[in-house]
């Protein structure tokens, strides 16, 4: 008989989960996919956390799409996280739209969807949530948590949250808070959302949703997760289809028109109100504020073992942002590895093809045993 | 897998169980050997990315950074031994380097290049040019060893800051050598120190 609770497609009702802001959701449903065996021990979990607008489909077709896992370079048969050693579990954050609750799920009180008046969540909260989900999975102790970007944060924050539950954390192209100028560009994003007339306060109809301001707010941000040299080497100045400029406003520049494609395509698979809610945890994230300041301090209780990736040209979470982690570590004795890789991607990097990101990585998950 | 002289003196001579700190590890040989066969807890801090890769790939936890600048990050007294092996002439300060691995390390390896050795000597007496040797293959114009250093120089600045030698091997012509002369013949130097 097979458990219902392992595979691909699943999903949890939990909760109640009592959130940083306050409120407490009394059911949180987690849609989440797992990959490989569960061992006797239950000692071989690997959580995989995803970045903003990801889902939990890690190494599986993306249902809507029909795209590949959005992580299959490092997870699959004979990657660094191998469904054939651990028993991979990857769910939708809590906010998200991909099956987890989020502001288009229904409030209880209503029975309509919550938009806006879903509460403000925070990274915390989304690990609080993964917990809730491995205690349903029956998992004490977490082999090692891993995540990029939004998913490192997370992976940053389990340790800190929980720290006799996770022996290890693989934390990529990430940081342990937002700066100014991350909040400053998920500024422009939310607002482009709240500008469409469209989202209605949030209150817009499942087939009428703010389209054209979620398409701007993901070009926007779009930019931040490439280079500058990545940009001219694929792009350059070159034109969209013609030989010469249009002198109008129509995409005459293929870096127009790409990103013009990246919004549009973006806003068949994600909800608007999720985003603002994401970018608002992540924007809220300071991992050293809520240790009482000192980021040593979130590390201090924890046993477990860190990997720290950081690519040279990504500018969004740069790697003086992973060496200010490294020293809180030193700090607080945590053994840490860390690594600056070269890339021309930008923070992308951590998405595509890397063998030294998998050599580091399956070197440092196979370092534990 | 053979360490390198000056690594195979240093391992042989960290006592068990201890937590050390290796200062410019490369690839991790001594940290994997000092795993391995004395239990050894071993971080490491290492510049160069490829060097990083290769040993955190071996499951080493050795972390990205410069001996110059970030060692500031590590709490008093939290290793018993600081090692730096072959490094101390490459850094900036080196004086400070060593200030700060007897700040966080209760005692300190240090290994070095003896820049007085017969062969540096007479390179630059006969030759008027600067060594290129099997130890020092670089060009002066690209050599990391920024700050040449002989046992004799390294004597004396350890009598001046005050250091107690614990212990002092000298390797030279592929076998160890005793002190005495130690600064014409030992190609290498490796010393062990702690704050009187």
């Amino acid at each position: 008989m097979t458990d219902q609770r392992f595979g691909l497609s699943r999903h949890a009702r939990l909760g109640p989960l009592r959130l940083d802001g306050g409120a407490t959701l009394d059911v949180v449903e987690i849609a989440y996919e797992t990959y490989g065996t569960l061992d006797a021990e239950a000692g071989n979990a690997v959580l995989i956390c995803h970045a903003l607008t990801g889902d939990q489909h890690v190494a599986s077709p993306h249902p809507r799409t029909g795209k590949p896992g959005w992580w299959t370079r490092l997870v699959g048969e004979g990657k660094p996280i191998d469904p054939a050693r651990h028993f991979v579990v990857c769910a939708n954050v809590l906010g998200s739209c991909m099956g987890s609750s989020g502001p288009a799920s229904t409030d209880p009180a209503t029975g309509r969807a919550y938009a806006m008046a879903f509460p403000v969540i925070t990274i915390r909260d989304m690990v609080r949530a993964q917990g809730l989900l491995v205690d349903h999975l029956g998992i004490r102790t977490l082999a090692a948590v891993v995540g990029g970007s939004m998913g490192g944060m997370q992976a940053l924050s389990w340790p800190a949250t929980f720290p006799d539950r996770v022996r290890a954390a693989v934390v990529i192209a990430s940081t342990a808070r937002h700066t100014a100028q991350n909040i400053a560009f998920h500024e422009v994003g939310r607002q482009a959302i709240m500008a469409d007339p469209r989202w209605r306060g949030g209150d817009y109809p499942a087939d009428e949703p703010p389209a054209a301001g979620l398409a701007v707010a993901r070009m926007a941000a779009h930019i931040t997760y490439l280079s500058e040299i990545g940009l001219t080497e694929k792009f350059g100045r070159k034109l969209q289809g013609r030989e010469a400029k249009g002198f109008g406003f129509d995409a005459d520049f293929q870096v127009e028109s790409y990103l013009r494609h990246q919004g549009l395509s973006f806003v068949d698979r994600f909800d608007a109100n999720s985003y603002l809610y994401i970018t608002r945890a992540m924007d809220y994230f300071d991992l050293a504020e809520e240790h009482g300041g000192t980021l040593a301090a979130a590390f201090r209780p924890t046993a477990a073992r860190f990997c720290l990736v950081s690519f040279d040209s990504d500018w969004l979470y740069p790697t003086v942002e992973s060496r200010h982690i490294v020293h809180a570590l030193n700090a607080a004795g945590c053994p840490a590895s860390f690594v600056e890789l070269s890339s021309p991607y930008g923070h992308d990097a951590f998405l595509l093809e890397s063998p030294a990101m998998n050599r580091v990585v399956d070197g440092f998950l196979r370092g534990g045993a | 897998m053979m360490l390198r002289p000056d690594l195979a003196l240093i391992a042989e001579h960290v006592v068990p169980g201890t937590r050390v700190l290796d200062i410019g590890c490369g690839d991790g040989a001594l940290m994997a050997a000092l795993r391995s066969r004395s239990k050894v807890d071993a971080r490491g801090l290492e510049l160069d990315a490829a060097n990083v890769a290769a040993a955190v790939a071996r499951g080493l936890p050795v972390v990205q950074g410069d001996a110059d600048i970030d060692l500031g990050g590590y709490p008093d007294g939290s290793f018993d031994y600081a090692i730096l092996s072959q490094t101390l002439q490459t850094t900036r300060g080196p004086h400070l380097v060593l200030d700060e691995m007897l700040r966080i390390g209760r005692l300190a390896f240090v290994s070095f290049p003896n820049f007085a050795h017969w062969r540096v000597r007479l390179s630059l007496l006969w030759g008027g040019r600067m060594p290129v040797t099997e130890l020092l293959p670089e060009q002066w114009y690209d050599t990391p060893n920024i700050h040449h250093v002989t046992i004799g120089d390294f004597r004396a600045f350890v009598g001046e800051r005050g250091l107690v030698v614990e212990g002092a091997w000298f390797l030279g012509g592929g076998r160890r050598r005793g002190a005495g002369g130690a600064n014409l013949l030992a190609e290498h130097a490796v010393f062990l120190l702690r704050k009187r």
